[in-house]
């Protein structure tokens, strides 16, 4: 082909470009998500289906997110923020940046753990920290399951577990080790890992496909990433184990949303919100994610134990707000490295 | 101005050329100059908010600059430029000469493909490596029945080294070769019959003939490894690229200022230790010499070795990649509930690299203009700025595009113009650099000719100069296009809301382990990468 043939076909495709790309219009609701687009990307663009209401939605680390809404204060584009964890929202909220929620909005949560105590964010799924682990591994090096996050420091583990250091859900599993330990010792935990060779990946996800691989005996993940994998091939193996007596490694979160006071479209937003707590959207959590539903009429859909028999450390999902401290102690101790 | 000069790479001119500007009509010149000008100010842009932004971390900045985690950082860069800038060089010097001067069979083929590794992303060559040479990866399946059961693991600096080696390779092979290509022969046959053997004539006549190549080459090398973020980002080392995307992920703008600025100006110490180390010695020939063709040394012995050496970097740098792809494409992987469909891609991938790539081209058009054809100081000045783009990394400028749009325009932040602009700021040099040497190498004569039949200076400018430097033209727009469609970081932070490209695509299907979702793309942006490629190639080789 010609060069000028080339320059033709170039010129051609710009124009396309900009004579095609869609014009955006202010009516479009704003969406911050936390959240993997392949977790909630599906029923916004359901929520958009059934409501007409459009949505633009930005994809990002819940750390990230949150921080780059704090950063553009009262400047944000952002209507609603979608987090994968209470604590990006307690962020949030103590900036006061968070509208007030109506009381009918909140009151579809069944357990008021998983709401803010002032109401300006809601939870929308719930989820547990677990250690997932393949048994066939275990066994090929001898290994017991542990009983604590703290038990993986030890030698016998060197080199054999994975974790995600920058993902949300570890972020918030930190803070509450620092609300629960003390600073003192959830860096101690922190360089013990580091010390022992923990493997780091930069999401669950991976984490779940190095256990599958055998890259890694197991790994601190959330609980619903393998029910992904067995969903396409019944026969792995590698399984859940959730730490006893309420061990860190065992803490319950929730993804939630809220609407921001700078919104422009306050009634859409809080459509959206509505729509994330209604049966369509909490039976898609549960059956499609593979998370705990949170509304009272909708049941889990795998087998798992039931929220309220899993031995989770007590603690205030609000009071893991302290973000940038956590994510400051977990780059200081070198786990980005 | 010696810093200055060092940015961008020199280009002896003919004294003749420049008295052009001269006899323009002060009016055209100063238009010239005017665009010129606000092009460098959007240039400047990142500069000063870059400088903003470290200052206004003010102690804690300082604190945070001299810490040793900081200083870590600064030797794990060192430490991974050196060693892969110098194994790129052992691979790249042996290749070069093999597919120049050797009768290696097939030596074009062994070239072509050799070079293929240029059109693969460096971060998608990281992704298929961690696949193939992973602790449980291919390699270890393979040695599994001689009784590895894992192999260490490869992310790290083995990976990042590795990686890096083997994408940059290509850049070194390219002048080496050249520069062997044309090599005066008769100083070797010179060298011959005064008693050196082969290896003596390769050391002490070819090499040092070979070392402004080599040098070049090897800066360039250099510059790609320390600006390079998919490989180390993917591999998971903390170079700087890496250190700076973290903390521009958590909002800290202060202390990615000042570790940006920190690598900014390790940048421009390399290129001024380049400068002060270029040889000041002659390499050109002297007399006419006795013009002939140039003799292929056969390899006797040395031909198997050879072809065995030629077939793993090509198995390194093209077929490790293509195979996991293809073994992704086609194996069982997690399915991703987001389904992109490729045509969305490559609109918008191809689209906003062919609207970057005409920015670009025209924005270099008047500097290139200026450089070529009016060498005030000033003008100097303006040319040397819009180079800056060879020493702020992709990562760099989008960190102080987002803080400029976030604290001064937010009307443009997250929308296609400022992503571009960030395109145009990091590829500006790539384009000045290529029109620049088409206009220098048309003699301003045919310009005067058509003014003294009449014409105006634009339109002799325009029915003239341009046309005779259309195909340099041309060369640096598919350069500058290439580039835009594989570069990540930048188009990571800038993109606007949910605009996705086959790198965003690539990086975030990996993420998430989707890696059926990594193949696809993947193989579409090699497959478009390597067709804008091969007509750079046939340019360059039209012009040697």
């Amino acid at each position: 082909m010609s060069i000028q043939r080339l320059a033709s076909l170039l010129l051609a495709a710009a124009l396309c470009c900009f004579v095609v790309a869609p014009a955006l219009g202010d009516d479009v609701l704003t969406v911050y998500s936390g959240r993997n687009e392949s977790l909630i990307g599906p029923i916004l663009a359901q929520f958009t289906e059934d409501t007409g209401i459009e949505t633009e939605i930005l994809y990002g680390g819940t750390s990230a997110v949150a921080n780059q809404i704090l950063t553009e204060g009262e400047n944000s584009p952002a209507d609603v923020f979608i987090a994968q964890d209470g604590g990006a929202l307690g962020a949030l909220a103590a900036a006061d940046m968070l509208h007030k929620l109506p009381a009918a909005t909140i009151a579809r949560v069944a357990n008021e753990a998983f709401v803010s105590p002032d109401g300006v964010w809601t939870g929308l799924s719930g989820r547990a920290r677990v250690f997932v682990y393949s048994p066939e591994s275990l066994d090929e090096h001898g290994l017991e399951l542990p009983n604590s996050i703290h038990d993986l420091t030890g030698e016998e583990w060197r080199g054999l577990v994975g974790w995600a250091p920058a993902n949300a859900s570890f972020v918030s599993n930190v803070t509450a080790m620092r609300v629960l330990l003390g600073e003192e010792e959830t860096a101690a935990w922190l360089a013990g890992m580091i010390a022992n060779g923990v493997q780091a990946y930069p999401k669950n996800t991976p984490i779940v496909q190095a256990t599958i691989d055998g890259e890694v005996v197991g790994g601190l993940v959330n609980h619903y990433y393998l029910f992904r994998f067995l969903a396409e091939d019944p026969d792995i193996t590698a399984t859940l184990h959730f730490f006893p007596a309420g061990d860190l490694g065992s803490l319950i979160n929730a993804a939630g949303a809220a609407i921001l006071k700078s919104t422009d479209q306050p009634y859409d937003a809080l459509a959206l919100v509505d729509y994330l707590l209604s049966d369509t959207a909490q039976a898609y959590f549960a059956q499609t994610t593979y998370e705990y539903p949170l509304v009272a009429s909708v049941e889990p859909s795998v087998d798992l134990p039931a929220l309220a028999d899993i031995e989770t450390p007590e603690i205030d999902l609000s009071d893991l707000a302290d973000l940038q401290g956590t994510l400051t102690m977990i780059e200081e101790s070198g786990a980005l490295d | 101005m010696q810093l200055a000069d060092a940015i961008r790479p020199r280009l002896r001119i003919n004294g003749h050329h420049h008295r052009v500007l001269a006899r323009w009509q002060v009016g055209n010149r100063q238009l010239a100059q005017a665009v010129s000008l606000a092009v460098v100010a959007v240039v400047m842009i990142p500069i000063a908010y870059l400088v903003l932004g470290a200052v206004s971390a003010g102690q804690e900045g300082i604190d945070y600059l001299i810490r040793a985690r900081t200083l870590r950082i600064v030797g794990n860069s060192i430490s991974l430029m050196t060693a892969a800038t110098l194994l790129a060089t052992l691979i790249a010097v042996p290749f070069a000469w093999l597919t120049s001067r050797s009768d290696l069979p097939w030596r074009r083929a062994w070239l072509a493909l050799g070079l293929a590794a240029m059109v693969i992303p460096s971060y998608l060559t990281a992704v298929t490596y961690t696949e193939a040479f992973g602790p449980k990866g291919v390699l270890q399946s393979l040695l599994e029945p001689f009784g590895v059961d894992r192999l260490p693991p490869i992310k790290g600096f083995a990976g990042a080294t590795l990686t890096l080696t083997v994408v940059t390779f290509p850049y070194i092979v390219l002048p080496v070769r050249a520069a062997l290509l044309h090599c005066d022969r008769s100083l070797e046959e010179a060298g011959q019959s005064l008693g050196l053997n082969r290896w003596g004539v390769f050391r002490q006549i070819i090499l040092p003939q070979l070392r402004p190549a080599l040098s070049a080459g090897m800066l360039m090398t250099a510059l790609y490894c320390l600006s390079d973020f998919g490989a180390v980002a993917v591999m998971h080392f903390n170079a700087f690229t890496r250190a700076i995307f973290i903390q521009t992920e958590s909002y800290r703008m202060d202390k990615a200022s000042v570790l940006a600025l920190l690598l900014v100006g390790m940048t421009l110490v390399l290129l001024l230790l380049h400068s002060r180390m270029q040889i000041r010695g002659r390499h050109y020939r002297v007399g006419v010499g006795a013009s002939r063709h140039l003799e292929l040394l056969p390899l006797g012995r040395w031909k198997a070795p050879a072809l065995i050496f030629c077939a793993s970097i090509v198995f390194l740098g093209v077929v490790i990649p293509l195979l996991v792809l293809f073994k992704w494409l086609l194996g069982h992987t997690l399915t991703n509930p987001i389904q992109v469909p490729l045509n969305l891609l490559i609109h918008n991938t191809v689209g906003v690299s062919a609207v970057s790539a005409l920015v670009v081209t025209l924005a270099a058009f008047p500097l290139a203009l200026l450089a070529a054809r009016g060498a005030t100081r000033f003008n100097r000045w303006l040319v040397n700025v819009a180079y800056a783009g060879n020493v702020l990394p992709g990562i760099v400028i989008a960190l102080a595009l987002v803080m400029f749009a976030t604290q001064n325009m937010l009307s443009i932040y997250q929308t296609l113009p400022l992503l571009i602009i960030g395109y145009a700021i990091r590829y500006l040099p790539f384009s000045i650099g290529a029109t620049e040497s088409a206009f220098a190498q048309i003699n301003p004569r045919y310009e005067e000719a058509a003014r003294s039949l009449g014409l105006s200076p634009w339109a002799a400018l325009a029915r003239i100069t341009v046309p005779l430097a259309r195909g340099g033209i041309l060369a640096g727009l598919a350069l500058v296009f290439l580039n835009v469609m594989k570069e990540l970081p930048t188009t990571l932070i800038l993109r606007p809301i949910g605009f996705r490209t086959f790198a965003t695509r690539i990086w975030s299907a990996y993420d998430e382990a989707f890696l059926s979702s990594v193949a696809l793309p993947g193989l579409a942006l090699i497959l478009v990468s390597a067709f804008a490629l091969a007509i750079i190639l046939r340019r360059e080789e039209a012009i040697s």
